[in-house]
């Protein structure tokens, strides 16, 4: 598929020669490599003299090279752009540990002697060791590491030298860089010269089994005696508005190490007292640790001028976390190619679209190559330009030109299109997008859409794919990117456009599908009470777009009046049957089977609602079995995606031609309903003030393994919980069952009989952490009772509902259990997100190869089967291969 | 004591042990083919494993296991015995 990239890459990729890794080792540069790869010694902590011009052995070398626009580099003669920077070194006084290698040096320490420099075991033992690493090494290289250890550890524990006889002391590792000899005389400290001259002495043979290539890590190398300074690229200085130069940490840390070094040779050159060279060479040692590390235990930070400044990055902390080179740079870049705007809702386009800004689409470009079927339309839009939709920004030349539209003369280039060239039009409707909402938690938080260009800033989605992105309209913001290659546009189109999300892989169930209005515009439409005139029916027909036949009227005088299950039907699979519980099935319209009252049992027969409601249980989202999911499976997506786009639309114009709303009267309650209510609180009031008597006089029986108070709360709480209930049964007795809020709850639009209560008549017990509120002054929540007052209003139970209005000490309660539940939230989402990632890396690896098998890329094996079963959940019922009862009723027609 | 309990109980005999039985070659080259891996492609399972010692089987075997499965019922999994631990 070389057809798509741009041939400025290809040009790009020409000056590089092409190679294929095969393998990657690691070792550690020696001193005599340091000095091969170096151009320069740096003496001097200067960077630039008076003129601004950089001091030749300074850290800012023209040698070490080219790293500003017109400089020619003084070591390879390219230019900033060519010139790939070339490493310069500090010879250093003294030798200083590596810190990255501390911990390694301690375990070489320990396992080895401290006269002869061998491993601490007998010749035979480690000759058998080499033999059995050599083989190990290949082809079980977890196997050599445990061999590795174990010789480490064997040999620690022995003191005395099989081969020289020596007897070796305790070495004492000190956190992040000393090491000390633990000798009866006391603690003995050993510098980074003695620790580098008995690492010197190990043979190499003996480096081998200590886990090292000799060839590519001595492990004295770990110990610098020369260190190694980057190219200026590495480090490049800033210039500022006001024509200040402010130089890269890395810079500030090198210069420290030098000035320090300086001083070091100085001191030892003039013959200063020992503690005073060892003064200097502690502080050599902290610099150099600090550049490759400022984060290491037990030492200071090293800041930007004095101990206010801002930390330093060290080499590490360029590396690592979340901004690091890898999770930063490498593994997450900042793309081209992508759009980033608030969201808005849209019911009027399909759900694989979305709705793209002119200003976006005139930015994002799509590259085509001009083919002889093609070349007028792309002309058209090369003479359209960067500013006037549908145009192109870009036209880019069979040598591989890029000819920017917004310079060029239009019409010659328009003219001279021909085979070969490439044009970067704008975005126009049917291009295909990826569709993104962070955090980006499952496969459908990425989907592919069709564009729609549209007026206006926001991106347009259909509120029924809402839920996969866990979007809503409160000023969320998503972002689109533009897929740049065929092959990436067709898999797009084929893999990941919505539809073919439209059943989530967790356990099979539609997570697109109707809520909220289309929930109770549904129920509205298909109620027993709707009857429908003509006007009613062509104006529904139209808003979901029905080419064909109006059914006969099922009444025909005086007036012909059309049902809304009959206009549902319209849009069912011909063959389709369907038997199920609808959502309002419950409480006093619950049904057991189809000889139902209710009409809360829904029968489909060859495509024919007869009987029923849809309500939630039949189209909403993120239900299982429902009838918007068995279409999905036996019809597939395309016909789910029509009955969205269709008979979806019919429920959202039903229900603004019904004028569908709430108001406060939704939840008043007759004057007798308020002293019903009032009798069940004072009855429970009592319950619990008796409980409280019997805990005072201590008759009260605790629950095995409660104390006594913890008996009594547990008591209150089931009291309490109980009256709440029973109120909640009475109000949804006493309400209207076809008042808006209720129809609401009902049909599982929105909220539930709790939360009507709560508006209607209480709110009941407030709770922090599932217990009774109790704390904020002593023994009491609020100086309005008295302290220890265990009744009911003192420990948060709020009698009132938002009808009435709380009283003032209620509404202190109410925010004491609401502020928990967003804290609550708060903590759950960052715990929730750091599973995940560690979930993610450790499963990232693992793949369902085409024999079934689950396996990781060097082909071990995970499971035989995918699952054990080989089931897709995405296509399983209840994670079962098949439903039984559902094949049944579908050949026989009838439910069992 | 401790030593002589240690000996009398049986890890085979415990209900949450599955059945494990040492292949014989042959067995142990066909379920290779029929896997399509090498042996090292297998999950491992150490010398040192409790039920690998009860059982007998050397480093190099491999061991049919039978497990009870939330999914599948019965399955059978596959393991090759190495002489490593992780301690």
């Amino acid at each position: 598929m070389t057809a798509a990239v741009p041939p400025l890459v290809r040009r790009q990729r020409a000056l590089v020669e092409e190679k294929i890794i095969k393998e990657i080792k690691f070792g550690i540069l020696s001193p005599e490599e340091i000095r091969r790869m170096s151009v320069v010694a740096i003496t001097t902590d200067q960077l630039y003299d008076r003129d601004g011009r950089p001091v030749p052995g300074g850290l800012m070398d023209p040698r070490l090279g080219a790293a500003i626009p017109g400089m020619v580099c003084e070591t390879c003669g390219n230019d900033f752009r060519r010139c790939p920077g070339h490493f310069g070194r500090i010879e250093l006084a003294r030798p200083v540990i590596n810190v990255g290698f501390a911990r390694h040096i301690y375990d070489i320490l320990r396992a080895t002697c401290r006269q002869c420099g061998r491993i601490k075991l007998p010749e035979k033992e480690l000759k058998r060791y080499l033999k059995l690493l050599e083989r190990l090494k290949d082809k079980w290289p977890l196997l050599a590491k445990a061999l590795v250890n174990e010789v480490k550890q064997r040999a620690a524990k022995t003191p005395e030298c099989p081969h020289c006889g020596t007897h070796n002391y305790k070495i004492v590792f000190e956190k992040p860089y000393r090491y000390y000899e633990e000798r009866p005389t006391g603690r003995v400290f050993l510098n980074p010269q003695e620790v580098r001259a008995r690492l010197e002495k190990i043979p190499d043979d003996d480096v081998k089994l200590l886990g090292l290539d000799p060839k590519e890590a001595r492990p004295e190398w770990m110990v610098f005696t020369v260190l190694p300074v980057p190219p200026i690229h590495v480090r490049p200085s800033i210039v500022l508005e006001t024509g200040i130069r402010a130089e890269d940490d890395l810079t500030h840390k090198l210069a420290d190490i030098v000035r320090t070094n300086i001083k070091l040779r100085e001191s030892i050159e003039n013959g200063m007292p020992q503690s005073v060279i060892e003064e200097w060479w502690n502080l050599l040692q902290y610099h150099v640790a600090t550049y490759i590390d400022n984060e290491l235990p037990k030492i200071p930070v090293a800041r930007q001028r004095g101990s206010l400044g801002r930390p330093l990055k060290g080499l590490a902390q360029r590396l690592k976390g979340k901004e690091g080179r890898f999770r930063g740079n490498l593994s997450g870049k900042r793309v081209n190619y992508s759009a980033r705007t608030v969201i808005s809702p849209d019911p009027n386009i399909s759900i694989n679209e979305v709705g793209v800004p002119v200003e976006i689409a005139k930015v994002l470009t799509v590259a085509v190559r001009v083919t002889p079927y093609n070349v007028e339309e792309l002309r058209k839009y090369v003479l359209n330009g960067p500013d006037k939709w549908p145009g192109a920004n870009f036209v880019i030349t069979p040598d591989g030109r890029k000819i920017d539209l917004r310079f060029a003369d239009r019409k010659t280039i328009a003219e001279s299109l021909a085979e070969g060239y490439i044009v970067e039009r704008h975005l126009k409707d049917g291009d295909i997008v990826l569709f993104n909402r962070q955090p980006s938690l499952h496969r459908m938080s990425i989907m592919a859409h069709i564009v729609r260009v549209l007026p206006g800033r926001t991106f347009r989605l259909n509120l029924l794919v809402c839920p996969p992105y866990n979007a809503d309209f409160d000023g969320d913001e998503m972002n689109l990117h533009v897929p740049r290659t065929e092959e990436a546009q067709a898999e797009a189109r084929e893999l990941m456009l919505v539809q073919f999300h439209i059943l989530t892989p967790r356990y099979g169930g539609v997570i697109i599908g109707g809520l909220q209005d289309y929930v109770s515009g549904a129920y509205l439409l298909t109620s027993k009470a709707t009857l429908l005139d003509l006007d009613d029916v062509v104006d529904l027909l139209a808003a979901a777009k029905y080419e064909g036949e109006i059914p006969e009227p099922v009444i025909l005088s005086p007036k012909k009046k059309w049902t809304g299950k009959q206009l549902v039907s319209l849009f069912l699979p011909k063959d389709f049957t369907y038997f199920g519980k609808a959502k309002i099935n419950a409480g006093r319209f619950a049904c057991a089977n189809e000889l139902c009252w209710n009409d809360s049992y829904v029968v489909i027969k060859n495509g024919e609602l007869l009987e029923g409601v849809f309500d939630k249980k039949a189209i909403g989202a993120e239900q299982t079995e429902s009838v918007l999911h068995q279409i999905t499976k036996e019809y597939g997506f395309d016909t789910a995606r029509r009955l969205m786009d269709t008979l979806f639309k019919m429920f959202l114009r039903y229900i603004e031609k019904y004028g569908f709303t709430m108001t406060l009267d939704d939840v008043a309650l007759p004057k007798e309903a308020y002293e019903k209510i009032r009798e069940i609180l004072k009855e429970a009031e009592k319950k619990v003030y008796e409980l409280i008597e019997e805990y005072k006089q201590g008759k009260l029986e605790p629950v095995p393994g409660r104390t006594l108070e913890e008996t009594l709360e547990l008591r209150i709480i089931e009291v309490l919980t109980q009256a709440r209930r029973e109120v909640e049964a009475y109000v949804a007795d006493v309400l209207d069952p076809f008042n808006n809020v209720f129809i609401m709850a009902r049909t599982g639009a929105r909220g539930n009989e709790l939360n009507i209560t709560q508006m209607a008549a209480l709110l009941g017990q407030q709770s922090v952490r599932g217990e009774r509120i109790s704390r904020g002054f002593r023994d009491r929540f609020l100086a309005h009772y008295k302290p220890g007052d265990l009744g009911p209003a003192a420990r948060g139970f709020v009698y009132h509902g938002f009808y009435e209005g709380l009283t003032p000490t209620e509404v202190f309660f109410h925010a004491a259990g609401g502020r928990e539940g967003l804290v609550d939230t708060a903590v759950r989402t960052s715990q929730s997100g750091y599973m995940q990632r560690r979930l993610i890396n450790a499963l990232q690896d693992l793949r369902v190869e085409y024999d079934g098998t689950v396996r990781l890329p060097d082909g071990t094996l995970v499971q035989i089967k995918y699952g054990e079963d080989g089931v897709d959940p995405m296509k399983s019922a209840h994670g079962k291969a098949v439903n039984i009862d559902r094949v049944v009723e579908r050949v026989i027609g009838w439910r069992m | 004591m401790a030593r002589q309990k240690k000996q009398q109980f049986n890890v085979l005999e415990h209900e949450l042990v599955p059945e494990h039985r040492v292949l014989s070659p042959e067995e142990a080259a066909r379920v290779l083919r029929e896997l399509g891996v090498e042996p090292w492609q297998l999950p491992w399972i150490s010398y040192n494993d409790p039920v690998v010692r009860a059982i007998g089987a050397q480093p190099g075997d491999i061991i049919e296991i039978k497990r009870k499965s939330f999914t599948a019922g019965e399955i059978k999994v596959y393991r090759v015995v190495v002489a490593y631990s992780r301690k």
